[in-house]
C-alpha cells in the first residue's frame, strides 16, 4: 500500500490576468520505503505539490491519501492536518528552520512533546537519535552556532524523530556543498529505509539523484516525467518515459 | 517544554532591557499612585495630628482649611463646659511667607494655646515652645536648623525644636507658635488701618448724641482686637459620643461643629480634590501609555518570530502552544517589569520632593492591571500569529 497518493491535484494562484495554475491535474504516488525525487526548473510546481501533499497549503480539487485513507479531498481537508503532520510526516526545509531558541536536543524533542510525550523520555528518544547521527556532542548547543551540515543533520533527525510514513524534504540540499549535501541524502535513504517511509525530495541538483528509487520530472506544473532508476545504488539513473 | 521560558533565556539580555523599560514606565505609574496618596495623607496629616474630636468654627463655614473662620479664642472657655468635653483650646491657622537671607519659605503656621490642643504631637529635634513669645517648632522638612531666627512682620522668632510629617494640603510644612504670636500675625492691623478704624469711631461717636459721653479712649481697643482664633478643638471624654456633644455646642453655642470625619472629609473631598482627580487622570493617562506600549511590544516580538511560529505550524504544533509561548512571555514581561519597577520606586520614593506613599493594596491592584493589560495586549499578538500562513516556513516558489 503506498505509503502516500496524490490523484488528480489541482492548485490555481491569482485570478483573472494573474491566475497561474501551480498544479495541474498532477499524480504522484509513493511507497513506504521508497526514495522519490521531485526535479524541475523554478516555478514548475515542486515546492506546491509539497504543500498539498503535506496539507500545508492544501490543493484545490484531487485527492490525497495516506495509508489508503483519504486525508483531503475536493479542497477539503478531512483530518486535523497539524496532528497528522506531527505524527506521521517528517518535514524537512530547504534553510532548515530549526527554532532558534531551542537546543539541537529540545529542537528534536520538541515534536514528541507537542504530541503529548512527556519531557524526560522525549528527550532521551532525541538523545539516542543524535547519538546515531553523530549530533550527541551538539546536543546542548543552539542551531545559529553549528554548521551548515549540522543543522540540516539536525533538521533530518527531527523529521524522523515521530517515525514518520511519510518524510517531505524541500531541496534539504541546496544550502549544502556536494559532499555535504550528498551525505543528507544519504542519511534520507537510509532513515527512509529503516523506518519504511515514502521520501519525496525536491531537488534541482542532478549530481543528487544518486539511489533514488523514482524520478518525477515536473514543468508548469505537471509531472512532464516519471521514471524509476535502474539500479537506485548505481551514481547512473535511466529515466523511463511515461 | 516551555517554549516561552527557553526563547526568554535565550534572548535573555533584550528581554530583560526590555522589561527594565517597561519597568521604568511603571516605576512612573507607581511614583504617581504615590504621589496621590501622599496628596490624601499630606492634606489630612494636619487634621490628624491635631488629636481633635470636634471641630468648633465659625458658623456657616467649613472651617479654616475651606475658607475663613474666625471665632472668639476664649469660646473654648464655654466649650469646656459642656457635657462630654474633656478639652478645649483655640487654634489659630495661617498661610505664610517669610525669607530667611534671600531664600523664601513658605509655611502653615498654626497658633495654639501652650499645654493645649493643637501643638506638634512629637519635637523629634530640640524642644517644644515653653515660653509665651517669640519661640517656633518647625517641620523638618523646611530644612531650617535649630536656633535660626526669622523675622515674620514685626515680630523676631527663634526655632526652638524640629518636628516631621505634618504639612499643609498644599505639602507646605508647619510651623507652630504660640497662639498670641499667631494671632498678632494674623490679626493686628497695620498702623495705618488702626489710625483710619480709630478716625471712624470717633467721627461715629461725635455723629450719635446718645454716645456723646463715651470716651474714645475707652472703646479704641476694639478697633485692634486680635482675641480671635480660627477654630477651638475639643477632645470629648472617654465614653462621650461625638453626635451628642456636636447637636449640644451647635444648638446653644451657635457654631458649626465638625467631627474630626467631617473635617477629613472637607480636606479630601473640597480641597484637594483637583489635585487628586489631576493626579488620577495622570495615573489613567500613563496606564493607557502603558497599555499600547505592552501591546506594542510584544506584537513586535510576536513579528520576530514569525517565522518561527510558522515553521511551529508545518511541525504539527496546535495553536494552543503558539498562543501560549506569546502569552507566557507577555506575563513574564509584565511580571518582570513590574518587579523591577517595584524595586525602583522602592529605593528613590523618600527622595520625591513632596510625600510619596507607597501603599502595599495599590500596588497589588497594580500587578492585576499589568497582568489584565499583558494578557490584552497579547491577544494582538497571538491573533497575528494564529493568521500567520505555515507557507510563510517554507522556502521556493510553486
Amino acid at each position: 500500500m503506498p505509503a502516500i497518493v496524490g490523484e488528480h491535484l489541482t492548485k490555481i494562484f491569482g485570478r483573472g490576468e494573474t491566475e497561474v495554475i501551480a498544479l495541474d491535474d498532477v499524480s504522484i504516488g509513493v511507497e513506504g520505503g521508497e526514495l522519490v525525487a521531485l526535479m524541475g526548473p523554478s516555478g514548475s510546481g515542486k515546492t506546491t505539490l509539497l504543500r498539498a501533499l503535506s496539507l500545508i497549503d492544501p490543493p484545490a480539487s484531487g485527492r490525497v491519501m495516506m495509508d489508503g485513507a483519504t486525508i483531503c479531498e475536493a479542497g477539503r481537508v478531512l483530518v486535523d492536518d497539524r496532528r497528522l503532520r506531527r505524527r506521521r510526516m517528517g518535514i524537512i526545509f530547504q534553510s532548515y528552520n530549526l527554532i532558534p531558541f531551542l537546543t539541537a536536543l529540545e529542537n528534536v524533542a520538541l515534536i514528541l512533546t507537542l504530541d503529548g510525550v512527556p519531557a524526560r523520555e522525549a528527550l532521551r528518544r532525541a538523545r539516542g537519535l543524535l547519538e546515531r547521527l553523530d549530533l550527541a556532542h551538539r546536543a546542548d548547543q543552539h542551531p545559529a552556532t553549528l554548521s551548515g551540515g549540522e543543522q540540516q543533520r539536525l533538521a533530518v533527525a527531527r523529521a524522523v524523530i515521530n517515525d514518520p510514513k511519510v518524510i517531505l524534504a524541500d531541496e534539504p540540499t541546496a544550502a549544502l556543498d556536494t559532499e555535504r549535501g550528498q551525505a543528507v541524502m544519504e542519511l534520507l535513504r537510509r532513515l527512509g529505509r529503516e523506518g519504511n517511509a515514502g521520501v519525496i525530495v525536491v531537488t534541482h541538483d542532478e549530481r543528487m539523484l544518486t539511489g533514488f528509487d523514482r524520478v518525477y520530472r515536473m514543468l508548469d506544473g505537471r509531472i512532464a516525467s516519471s521514471g524509476r532508476t535502474a539500479q537506485p545504488s548505481e551514481e547512473r539513473y535511466e529515466i523511463a518515459h511515461e | 517544554m516551555n517554549l516561552a521560558l527557553r526563547d526568554v533565556r535565550y534572548r535573555l539580555g533584550r528581554f530583560l532591557l526590555t522589561a527594565l523599560g517597561l519597568g521604568l514606565l511603571l516605576t512612573t505609574v507607581m511614583a504617581m499612585g504615590g504621589v496621590y496618596q501622599g496628596l490624601v495623607v499630606e492634606a489630612l496629616s494636619i487634621v490628624r495630628a491635631a488629636g481633635a474630636d470636634l471641630w468648633v468654627v465659625q458658623k456657616d463655614t467649613n472651617g479654616p482649611f475651606a475658607e475663613t473662620s474666625r471665632i472668639p479664642d476664649d469660646l473654648y472657655r464655654t466649650i469646656r463646659a459642656v457635657p462630654g468635653v474633656q478639652e478645649a483650646s483655640p487654634v489659630a491657622f495661617q498661610s505664610l511667607q517669610f525669607k530667611v537671607g534671600p531664600k523664601p519659605f513658605r509655611v502653615q503656621l498654626i497658633g495654639y494655646r501652650l499645654g493645649g490642643l493643637g501643638g506638634p504631637q512629637a519635637v523629634v529635634a530640640g524642644r517644644p515652645i515653653v515660653r509665651g513669645r517669640y519661640e517656633m517648632v518647625v517641620g523638618r522638612e523646611a530644612g531650617l536648623p535649630l536656633g535660626t531666627e526669622i523675622r515674620i512682620r514685626r515680630l523676631v522668632f527663634r526655632i526652638v525644636g524640629l518636628t516631621e510629617g505634618i504639612v499643609s494640603s498644599a505639602g507646605d510644612p508647619v510651623a507652630f507658635v504660640s497662639l498670641l504670636d499667631a494671632q498678632e500675625i494674623q490679626f493686628s492691623k497695620a498702623n495705618e488701618a488702626v489710625r483710619n478704624d480709630r478716625a471712624r469711631l470717633q467721627a461715629d461717636l461725635r455723629a450719635d448724641p446718645g454716645l456723646a459721653t463715651v470716651s474714645p479712649e475707652a472703646v479704641a481697643p476694639i478697633v485692634q482686637n486680635t482675641h480671635l482664633a480660627n477654630a477651638v478643638l475639643v477632645r470629648l471624654e472617654p465614653g462621650a459620643h461625638p453626635e451628642t456633644v456636636r447637636a449640644h455646642i451647635e444648638r446653644w453655642k451657635y457654631y458649626r461643629v465638625l467631627t474630626a470625619a467631617q473635617q477629613e472629609d472637607v480636606l479630601g473631598k473640597s480641597v484637594i480634590e483637583r489635585g487628586r482627580q489631576q493626579t488620577l487622570l495622570m495615573r489613567a493617562i500613563l496606564l493607557i501609555v502603558s497599555i499600547v506600549i505592552i501591546a506594542l511590544i510584544i506584537y513586535t516580538m510576536t513579528l520576530e518570530k514569525i517565522r518561527d511560529i510558522a515553521t511551529l505550524k508545518v511541525v504539527g504544533a496546535p495553536d494552543r502552544t503558539i498562543a501560549a509561548l506569546i502569552l507566557q512571555e507577555a506575563l513574564a514581561l509584565g511580571v518582570v517589569g513590574f518587579i523591577l519597577g517595584a524595586v525602583l520606586i522602592g529605593r528613590t520614593y523618600q527622595y520625591f520632593p513632596r510625600r510619596t506613599v507607597i501603599v502595599a493594596f495599590d500596588q497589588w491592584v497594580l500587578l492585576g492591571i499589568v497582568v489584565v493589560i499583558c494578557v490584552v495586549a497579547s491577544l494582538l499578538g497571538i491573533s497575528k500569529a494564529l493568521r500567520v500562513d505555515p507557507t510563510t516556513a517554507l522556502g521556493g516558489g510553486a
